[in-house]
């Protein structure tokens, strides 16, 4: 049976939620190179947003089709906000400071959002279980699809759409564009950069919580602990694809969803191989990847500067 | 002012040792006035009676009660009375060490009950193993207690001192390969591991013994524990034509990926060791997760034949607590300790020995009854010869006892 389609739509879904993720991290970077390690944080709150509406708003066994938009647009509102405070009063008192500042803020905001969690959300020391579509598999040829999965197919690539347009077409967009490119200049041409930078944070809290409802759906459950990894491989993606570079982020995720999978499906059948080609090596090979992108392109797939800030 | 304290530190040192000796003599007073003339040994117990393990620990004691109390009305052994001297260890390494200090500091114990945790039993070990005096654990299953830390290489034991009547982790795995390849007829395996030491050794010996038996090994993989997404494994599970799937880890894992190689379209049951024999294995599985099997070490004493008089005596002695999962193994392991001591008694004229700690070790490797929980005796290892496991199955958001028995080797 030849599971290459299978495999390749598992990467692609697990590399559509890294890409989601991966935005949060490269916009604010383009925009005032922090790395805001506390991103996967605001990704698991978005995910906790969305499962309070259900849970405690929401009347009892209310319909999965009237409760996601809610659920989704909760969980959204609880992300944005925690991202935009996190700015306000994490970040922006150290605008000035040396670039070590923020990141180290950066670890300790996430630290304390987890455990913030942990300790104050009923039952979140314990994986919590979220709400389910209702719906059997779907089968397309030898392929199967999740009811779950559905959402991350159709949202991601719109959430993408909706992206590209708002930074290349809008108003707002192009002040990012001009900011990211040189903060002084862009000021001196009147854009309010305090302003562009706080939309920055609040947009990439966004895509994390279309990235959260969806990774509660595709998994079934939403624990403080989960944005941890998946941060961390979202900022890998970022990287990979060129970070700074919103359609890099998206790419690099997919990219490293699919390397994932295959290495997981393909690598033990390689001879000699057999020990390097479990799940647990998947990582690895993620990461040599990665190293060998970096090695050809040190600025990443998409990425169009070389780091000179950096 | 130094002066002056000090002087104060040592004048309570002193009443107090003065304090504990003659509490240590009237003990000793009292034990050869005892009615019958005799003396009184005392088995120590060591349990968590504390915390979230009390449940336990409070039956652990309540057993070992039992078995002293009915070996004092039988007198069953001529001239000697036993009664027990029960310590918390809060599941703490720290507190039990404390109380193997404790009681080999008291000459009159002679055996220790205890204690339910793997980690505190290692605390324990040396402290009774320098002091000769034997220790019978009811619960401890970690393989390394007995075998050495090398156990799945080469066997050796660490402490003459340490037995127990629990069934080791080790036997889990070969037990799983029967029952599934003898009972449920499976022939075509997918084996996982999370790479650790329980789930790796777990999903070794299981595979031994399934290839030993005529089974198939369709496919191997490892996961990594870190992770959430298995999708990947998954689809090679279903794939690889496997008609179940064991899994060597915890439940963490266990549960989302049995969720998800079902998701994948295998509608095939994955097993586990007693690391998924959790309730909350079941939540994370979800609704798919029904039919889903998992070994764990013991068995419910409700369903044994040999314990119906334990149960009655239990009742009968009206403890608050219930005897829980341990009671069997812990009368069991307090009945060992009095018939090495009988054996030693015997041995010696009716009275006890000199050294009757290093004696009493020596009779409890040849010890040998029929306890509650079946035939009573141990191997080179200090490991109960009775082995006995059960297998359960999810059934309708529950654990479910399928079958109790006992591995042959």
């Amino acid at each position: 049976m030849n599971e290459l389609p299978q495999q390749l739509v598992n990467g692609l879904l697990l590399g559509s939620m890294y890409g989601l993720v991966a935005i949060g991290y490269t916009m604010v970077y383009g925009i005032i190179q922090l790395i805001n390690f506390a991103h996967g944080e605001i990704f698991m709150v978005g995910g906790f947003g969305a499962l309070t509406v259900y849970l405690y708003v929401l009347p009892d066994g209310t319909s999965m089709w009237v409760a996601l938009p809610l659920m989704l647009l909760a969980g959204i509102l609880v992300s944005v906000l925690v991202a935009v405070g996190a700015e306000r009063f994490a970040y922006r008192p150290l605008r000035g400071a040396p670039r070590l500042a923020p990141l180290i803020t950066a670890i300790g905001l996430s630290l304390a959002l987890q455990q913030a969690v942990w300790a104050w959300y009923p039952g979140g020391e314990d994986s919590l279980n979220f709400p389910q579509i209702e719906g059997g598999p779907f089968e397309i040829g030898s392929v199967t699809i999740q009811t779950g999965d559905i959402f991350l197919f159709v949202v991601a690539p719109l959430s993408m759409a909706v992206l590209a347009w708002f930074v290349m077409r809008t108003r707002t967009g192009r002040g990012m564009q001009a900011t990211a490119q040189d903060p002084d200049t862009a000021k001196l041409m009147g854009i309010n950069t305090d302003r562009i930078i706080v939309i920055a944070f609040a947009l990439g809290a966004v895509f994390a919580a279309v990235g959260a409802v969806a990774y509660g759906l595709k998994y079934g459950q939403v624990q403080f602990r989960m944005g941890f990894i998946l941060g961390l491989k979202a900022f890998t993606a970022a990287v990979l694809g060129g970070i700074g570079n919103v359609y890099g982020a998206m790419l690099g995720g997919l990219v490293l969803g699919v390397a994932e999978a295959l290495s997981t499906a393909y690598i033990a059948d390689i001879p000699g191989m057999a020990q390097f080609g479990s799940q647990s090596w998947a990582n690895v090979w993620a990461f040599v990847l990665l190293i060998l992108v970096l090695l050809f392109r040190p600025q990443g797939l998409l990425g169009e500067r070389v780091a000179d800030r950096a | 002012m130094r002066q002056r304290s000090l002087i104060a530190i040592t004048a309570a040192l002193a009443a107090g040792a003065l304090t504990l000796t003659a509490c240590g003599s009237r003990d000793d007073d009292g034990g050869s006035d005892k009615g019958n003339g005799g003396t009184t040994v005392v088995i120590g117990v060591d349990a968590p009676l504390t915390g979230d393990l009390s449940a336990l620990g409070l039956g652990i004691k309540n057993s070992a009660d039992l078995a002293t109390k009915i070996a004092n009305k039988e007198k069953f052994v001529e001239g000697v009375t036993f009664k027990i001297d029960a310590r918390d260890d809060q599941a703490q390494p720290s507190s039990g060490q404390a109380n193997a200090t404790t009681f080999v500091a008291n000459k009159d114990v002679l055996g220790v009950v205890g204690p339910l945790n793997s980690s505190v039993a290692e605390s324990m070990q040396k402290v009774f193993d320098d002091a000769k005096l034997v220790q019978v654990s009811p619960a401890n299953t970690n393989p390394a207690l007995t075998q050495g830390t090398d156990w799945q290489k080469s066997k050796k034991r660490p402490y003459k001192a340490y037995f127990r009547t629990a069934t080791t982790d080790a036997v889990q795995g070969p037990f799983a390969a029967q029952y599934l390849y003898n009972e449920s007829k499976k022939r075509k395996v997918f084996v996982i591991d999370d790479k650790k030491t329980y789930g790796a050794g777990l999903a070794a010996t299981f595979t031994e013994e399934f290839k030993k038996l005529g089974g198939k090994v369709v496919g191997t993989d490892h996961i990594d524990p870190d992770t959430k997404d298995f999708s990947a494994v998954a689809t090679k599970v279903k794939n690889s034509g496997a008609d179940v799937v064991y899994y060597g880890g915890e439940y963490p894992q266990a549960g989302p990926l049995s969720k998800q190689i079902k998701a994948a379209g295998a509608k095939i049951p994955l097993v586990g060791g007693d690391g998924i024999y959790s309730a909350d294995f079941i939540k994370l599985a979800g609704p798919s997760g029904s039919g889903d099997l998992a070994t764990s070490v013991g068995a419910p004493v409700e369903e044994l034949p040999s314990a119906k008089e334990f149960i009655a005596n239990y009742k009968d002695a009206g403890y608050k607590e219930a005897y829980e999962a341990y009671g069997g193994y812990s009368y069991d392991s307090t009945w060992a300790i009095i018939e090495a001591v009988k054996k030693v008694v015997e041995d010696n004229d009716g009275k006890l020995p000199d050294d009757a700690r290093e004696k009493v070790t020596e009779a409890m490797q040849n010890v040998s009854f029929d306890g509650v929980t079946g035939k009573v005796s141990f191997d080179e290892f200090g490991d109960a010869t009775n082995k006995q496991l059960t297998v359960y199955a999810v059934e309708k958001g529950e654990w479910k006892a399928v079958k109790s028995g006992t591995y042959t080797g």
